[in-house]
């Protein structure tokens, strides 16, 4: 199972093929092509079609839902663009992604380096135990994580969302660094430790600089589960200000739902970030993605 | 982090001998300062919770004060006749069923064209990819806008056609269906990518001599393209059940459960007839049940069917 995506870096553009390496020729071609310019332009339309909603008056809108404007009305993106509140909700929600990245990081590296590298009484067992996290959702225990929340003082503080976030990725982050240190050549471990280099050093000035595709591969799951979010933070957070932009997004098509227009602008300068990273970091995001789910 | 432990945790002279090997005070200390913050973090917002659940799905409590009023069984009891929980079950079969007959084939067609040398593929797949990674909720109301029988693509449909405007979220029979489409658009370009990975790890020398052999490229995709697929289609269908079996956020924007309580799923019941009503012993009720079935199907799935994965 772990083999069909080797590393959690770029994967080389590999390709399959007919065989005899040559591409497949001739009407089938462009009888494919033209299946495939259908679908993305399927997969596309509602996302085109939200984008150019934004650009609309809503009487346009009604008459001509998914065409592009007859007027450019660039009213709807500026006047959210200019508000306090777009920019809260991306801040907040940048603010929690990022902590949850980092302490699972650091959380999830420093546990499996223990799992990966020492034996001790019961070491299977903990390890059993903080695998049991990858049998079941978040979902699960919505209730009683709301009722911890509150109990500890985090209701609508940052924490709230971050803490159980990290909780619920540990199990996996866990599974795929362990898996990650293992793979780094045990001579080395045995080279720095007759130097008389300790664990600790070893961990800092080896294990993780040799680590970063994995490191990487957790941090994108990590970043992009905590990024789109949305059960956690609609039961912790509850004032606007501490919203995170889905949150934000789901509030302000409850305010503007007769303003088709407006909620258009608002989706689509909202998933702007998301979409631009993707295109810059294509490959990374890709591979950490499905590199994540099929190792573990 | 701990960087100033180093030195009382230097190996002494006896571990030179046998590195790695025999515990040491170094040892130790790593134990002792790197596990604990996962373990702890771990126990309090995974493993508690979940046992509490457990503990709170036999009270009736409203979260104020320590749970009291012990009703035994009587909240699985009302799960049993409750209609809305009823079809939710329902729902969340239709997710799965859906997955697994159009998804999935969908994705490894898709996946077939597009991982070799098809002109634009590396645009293909990025295409594909891209609904994946929207949040839930902003493709939910991207599809509201799109059925939306006033202003989206659904009143494009009608109006070419001279019919009246249709609300698909809001009719009780198809709503559901409205859910489905936007399920199978935004996770079927994630599948693809999997099958596409795994694909490209099938040896070609494999087809290679099948073709030199006379065999059909059907025959070469039946007997040896989606054998060594195996793996990744029992890993796929693992995930769509998973995944199917919470699903949530994508509910919220577009029916919000409804209409007329037609369109929840587990969670979604969960979160609305639970926790927004502080109906806590209840809703911790409906969190057993989902975590009883996920444990199940994924301790089940795993020991059967991917023993050898």
């Amino acid at each position: 199972m772990t083999d069909a995506v080797a590393t959690g870096a770029p994967a080389p553009a590999a390709t399959y093929d007919e065989p005899s390496g040559r591409a497949p020729r001739g009407l089938t071609v462009i009888l494919m092509f033209a299946a495939l310019v259908v679908l993305a332009g399927v997969v596309l339309l509602p996302i085109v079609a939200t984008a150019l909603g934004g650009f609309k008056e809503l009487g346009e809108l009604h008459s001509n839902p998914i065409g592009l404007p007859s007027v450019w009305v660039w009213s709807n993106y500026w006047s959210i663009l200019t508000s306090l509140r777009y920019w809260q909700v991306l801040g907040n929600s940048l603010l929690i992604a990022m902590l949850t990245v980092a302490l699972t990081l650091a959380l999830a590296s420093m546990a499996a380096f223990t799992f990966a590298h020492l034996r001790f009484f019961g070491d299977r067992f903990l390890l059993n135990y903080i695998q049991l996290g990858l049998l079941f959702p978040v979902a699960t225990a919505i209730v009683p994580i709301f009722i911890k929340v509150r109990d500890l003082g985090l209701l609508n503080s940052y924490w709230g969302v971050i803490l159980p976030q990290v909780a619920f990725s540990l199990a996996m982050a866990v599974l795929l660094l362990r898996n990650g240190f293992k793979q780094l050549p045990i001579e080395l471990l045995d080279a720095a430790m007759m130097d008389g280099c300790g664990y600790f050093k070893y961990f800092f000035y080896i294990t993780l600089p040799l680590s970063g595709p994995i490191l990487s591969t957790v941090a994108v799951i990590a970043f992009v589960g905590s990024w789109n979010g949305y059960l956690l933070p609609l039961i912790v957070l509850n004032s606007e200000s501490r919203y995170t932009w889905t949150l934000g997004l789901m509030a302000y098509q409850g305010e503007y739902i007769t303003s088709w227009q407006l909620v258009l602008a608002f989706i689509t300068l909202m998933i702007l970030p998301a979409i631009l990273m993707f295109l810059m970091a294509q490959r990374w995001i890709v591979a950490g993605l499905t590199a994540g789910a099929v190792k573990s | 982090m701990a960087a100033t432990t180093y030195a009382e945790g230097q190996p002494t002279a006896a571990t030179y001998v046998e590195p790695a090997r025999r515990m040491t005070l170094n040892g130790w200390a790593v134990i002792v300062i790197f596990l604990p913050p996962a373990l702890l973090l771990f126990t309090v917002f995974v493993a508690l919770p979940m046992i509490e659940a457990g503990w709170y799905s036999f009270f009736n409590w409203d979260g104020y004060g320590p749970p009291q009023k012990f009703i035994g069984l009587k909240n699985y009891g009302y799960l049993v006749g409750n209609e809305v929980f009823a079809r939710a079950l329902i729902n969340n079969g239709l997710v799965i069923v859906a997955s697994l007959l159009v998804q999935l084939p969908l994705a490894l067609g898709v996946a077939m064209t597009v991982a070799g040398r098809m002109p634009g593929a590396v645009w293909f797949r990025m295409i594909f990819f891209l609904p994946y990674i929207l949040a839930d909720v902003a493709a939910g109301l991207i599809w509201h806008f799109m059925f939306d029988g006033d202003y989206g693509l659904a009143s494009t449909i009608t109006g070419a056609l001279g019919l009246q405007p249709y609300f698909l979220l809001a009719s009780k029979d198809w709503a559901f269906s409205a859910i489905l489409i936007v399920i199978l658009w935004k996770y079927f370009g994630f599948y693809m990518m999997l099958y596409i990975a795994a694909l490209q790890g099938i040896d070609k020398t494999l087809l290679e001599a099948a073709e030199m052999d006379g065999a059909t490229p059907f025959q070469r995709f039946r007997h040896i393209t989606l054998p060594l697929l195996g793996p990744m289609i029992r890993l796929s269908v693992f995930f769509s059940v998973v995944g199917a079996l919470q699903l949530f956020d994508i509910v919220v924007p577009l029916t919000g459960g409804g209409p007329f309580n037609t369109t929840h799923t587990m969670v979604s019941f969960l979160y609305y007839f639970g926790l927004t009503r502080m109906r806590i012993g209840f809703g911790s009720a409906v969190g057993v049940v989902l975590f009883l079935i996920c444990v199940t199907f994924t301790i089940g799935y795993r020991r059967l069917l991917m023993r050898d994965d």
